[in-house]
């Protein structure tokens, strides 16, 4: 009897929890913490990894010796979808380099949103292609900052290169509601690729 | 040759040897952990125990994820992953992975999980 006295406060439902994650990309100062803060039900916390690299890899400001520890942080957050479904949101750490070091970061995502200044549309540019080479779903959020200037979508999804079916969204990170719409295109990007995927050829 | 001692180490990485008896990272049981991955114990903590293996299971009555254990407990993920293969080999603690964006035949997420998702991100 080694649960007793080991009550379970959450009950039957919490016991088959189930989660999943979506991860939010792009440049330095794009927003990614800010969206994550938006749409949590918890105050958003980080989590930390140390990498072990060989130095030749890295700047040479970092690099000491034959290995060089990096510690990685991401922020996250999470929304209760349910009962038994908790969907996680990891921010990812500006240095695109790092992303691909942890092992399985973007494995398991659902999918990921990627973040754009549109007055440093170049900041993003690494994030759009390291999800594409990697295959992970996404779309795309103009993160709409007081002082831009009012760009069209369609101009910007030219200027970064972004494929016809990938959705192009503007929006507010600091809004709840439209931090949630982003996301609710994000999933309904991944039902649309299902379905075409089930399509008889 | 080598180089003058410090007299601490502001990086924790000793502090890291000791917890894991100086395991660098899991093997087996806890190589698929995934940040998102739910922790929930499946027994009481034991007299004696690690004190950060006693925490995991006291953290952990309802499911938490591997990234609010470490954030809870300050423990890098790798660090972590390696006390917690000590619970899942020990049985104390059960793992769950995120629901995978691709099944073992490369397809898609269901249909029906992602319908679950929307109408919970509706209601927010």
């Amino acid at each position: 009897m080694d649960l007793k006295g080991f009550d379970q406060p959450g009950g039957r439902a919490a016991g088959d929890t189930r989660s999943v994650k979506v991860m939010i990309a792009g440049g330095f100062g794009t927003g990614k913490t800010t969206m994550v803060r938006s749409v949590s039900d918890i105050k958003p916390l980080t989590t930390e990894e140390t990498l072990t690299q060989a130095s030749a890899d890295v700047d040479r400001l970092i690099g000491v010796g034959d290995k060089t520890q990096t510690t990685v942080s991401l922020d996250f957050g999470k929304i209760g979808i349910n009962e038994s479904l908790v969907l996680y949101l990891f921010g990812t750490p500006g240095q695109e380099r790092f992303w691909f070091l942890w092992n399985g970061l973007f494995k398991g995502a659902l999918g990921a949103i990627v973040l754009v200044d549109t007055r440093r549309l170049e900041s993003s540019f690494r994030a759009i292609e390291e999800m594409e080479r990697q295959e992970v779903p996404f779309v795309v959020a103009l993160n709409v900052f007081p002082d831009s200037s009012n760009y069209p979508v369609e101009e910007i999804r030219d200027a970064l290169d972004i494929p016809e079916h990938t959705p192009v969204i503007a929006f507010d990170a600091r809004d709840r509601a439209s931090s949630r719409d982003v996301l609710v295109a994000l999933i309904h990007h991944l039902k649309e690729r299902s379905a075409v995927a089930l399509e008889p050829r | 040759m080598s180089a003058p001692r410090k007299p601490s180490d502001p990086s924790g990485l000793e502090r890291y040897y000791v917890l894991t008896g100086g395991r660098s990272g899991p093997g087996g049981s806890a190589s698929s952990l995934d940040v998102a991955t739910l922790v929930l114990a499946r027994a009481a903590p034991l007299p004696g125990m690690q004190h950060e293996h006693e925490e995991i299971l006291r953290r952990c009555r309802d499911p938490l994820s591997v990234a609010e254990l470490g954030a809870h407990l300050g423990l890098p993920f790798n660090i972590l992953a390696v006390l917690l293969s000590d619970l899942l080999d020990a049985g104390r603690v059960e793992a769950r992975n995120p629901i995978p964006a691709h099944d073992a035949a490369g397809r898609g997420p269901d249909l029906a999980l992602l319908e679950e998702v929307l109408s919970g991100l509706e209601r927010l």
